[in-house]
């Protein structure tokens, strides 16, 4: 030290340094406790995460060049060959899609016919995943659409394979998205051969859910398909979760021990689906809902 | 006292956008969770050199931005930041004064106490996360912080010669 403490004119003295950091410490605690309680702070992230998008661009650069340089540097012959290949599939989607049609007419005639509502078809739109990395303590990724296009706070995203998660932060030109993977995430599921609801619970591996709320007695196997049930709201029903992978049953614990493998390559996607679900649910919908979604599965 | 020029904030605001750059760049998961706290590193850098300039104020701004683009709770990197930075400003002299060894030391306890610092409102919060995620950034810190430190050096010395 160059000389000692509690002189003004001291060089080395930067001065309310304690205050300055008092003051800013306590600002920052009660910034946090309004963010955490309530959503009174959402304008001035978006305000911020709108200066910070420029730089998620130039860091998203590079990985998107090499996948252009990629692209425009396939041979011909490649080309051709997954042209074919495209073919046959649009060939065969197309013969699929033919049928799905008349199933949907058939479904809306059954369901006129039992007096339920209608299940308008879902508006989709393709989104890619940024190439940036965000929150270290959950499993998340940063897609290219934000507010502006609509997206809003827990909207379902999926891929070609099945679910792969939900909003949970808009930004006005970027979204935050939390995997089904991320351990304090759940989602209403059910077992799409015999309809047995339950929940999948994340697990904080990226490529294991858990199902722990399944009764020793409950009918689940594995390679069962589970499939989001709709229950809760935030995912539209019937699209593929996982597929059941271990069943164990301890005769000495009240539920079963059960993991699934998500159908979605959480670790891989690049491009993903978002999901506008389209019904609007009465109230009193909404409350058996959710009052049943806390239920045991009742088989 | 200070000569608070544009000219000489620059070099500081540039190394503060390429850190957050860094800390943005997607990794490999293998190697995600030791990812240095590059912020960190350059505030205590900047806040051991030019105390005057980079204080808690700018740590705290820094922090906010962190927050922001990582989506933690709003105030949680900047509380941690502001702490460190405060620490470093008051001890600058010191610092300054260490060997490369020492200070190496200091920076660990300082980034130790950052990530602490995190732990803590994860904790408050309710937020798990696996203990590699703090621990990880800690060690590659201070495994990194000498050559960090003589590369940062020499930024200073070239930008303080450009002027």
């Amino acid at each position: 030290m160059a000389t000692s403490r509690g002189h003004n004119t001291n060089p080395a003295r930067i001065p309310a340094l304690g205050l300055r950091a008092l003051v800013l410490i306590l600002v920052s605690i009660v910034l946090m406790y309004l963010d955490h309680r309530q959503n009174h702070l959402d304008g001035i992230r978006k305000g911020i995460g709108a200066a910070v998008y420029p730089l998620q661009v130039v860091v998203d650069a590079p990985v998107r060049f090499w996948g252009w340089l990629g692209d425009s540097t396939t041979s011909r012959n490649q080309l051709e060959l997954e042209l074919g290949r495209l073919q046959a599939e649009r060939l065969l989607t197309n013969a699929r899609l033919q049928r799905l049609t008349a199933l949907e007419a058939e479904n809306a005639r059954l369901r006129a016919l039992l007096d339920a509502r209608e299940s308008v078809r879902d508006e989709v739109r393709v989104a890619e995943i940024m190439a940036v990395d965000a929150n270290p303590y959950e499993h998340n990724l940063v897609i290219d659409v934000g507010s502006r296009d609509g997206v809003y706070d827990g909207q379902a995203i999926v891929d070609a394979d099945g679910v792969v998660g939900q909003v949970i932060r808009t930004g006005v030109m970027t979204a935050q998205a939390v995997l089904i993977s991320d351990a304090d995430h759940a989602l209403p599921v059910e077992v799409n051969r015999n309809g047995l609801r339950t929940i999948a619970v994340g697990t904080g591996e990226i490529d294991r859910l858990d199902l722990p709320f399944l009764p020793n007695n409950a009918d689940i196997r594995a390679g069962d398909l589970l499939v989001t049930s709709g229950l809760g709201g935030a995912f539209p029903a019937g699209y593929p979760v996982a597929v059941v992978d271990s069943v164990t049953r301890i005769p000495s614990e009240p539920f079963a021990d059960v993991t699934a493998t998500p159908s979605a390559a959480l670790g891989q996607v690049r491009e993903v689906m978002l999901i506008w679900s389209a019904p609007p649910v009465t109230e009193a919908e909404n409350a058996t809902e959710s009052a049943t979604e806390t239920e045991e599965p009742d088989e | 006292m200070s000569r608070d020029s544009a000219s000489r904030r620059l070099p500081v605001i540039i190394t503060l956008i390429v850190g957050l750059m860094l800390t943005i760049m997607p990794l490999p998961d293998a190697i995600e969770a030791f990812r240095p706290d590059w912020l960190a590193l350059l505030m205590i850098f900047w806040a051991m050199q030019l105390p005057r300039t980079w204080s808690v104020g700018s740590a705290w701004i820094v922090g906010i931005v962190l927050d922001v683009s990582y989506g933690t709770l709003l105030g949680q990197h900047a509380l941690a930041l502001c702490v460190i930075t405060f620490a470093t400003v008051r001890f600058h002299l010191l610092m300054r004064v260490f060997p490369l060894s020492q200070l190496s030391a200091t920076v660990f306890a300082l980034l130790a106490l950052y990530q602490f610092i995190l732990f803590w409102v994860n904790g408050v919060a309710a937020v798990s996360a696996p203990s590699v995620a703090y621990w990880g950034p800690v060690i590659t810190g201070t495994l990194i912080w000498p050559f960090f430190y003589m590369f940062m050096s020499g930024v200073r010395y070239r930008s303080r010669s450009g002027d």
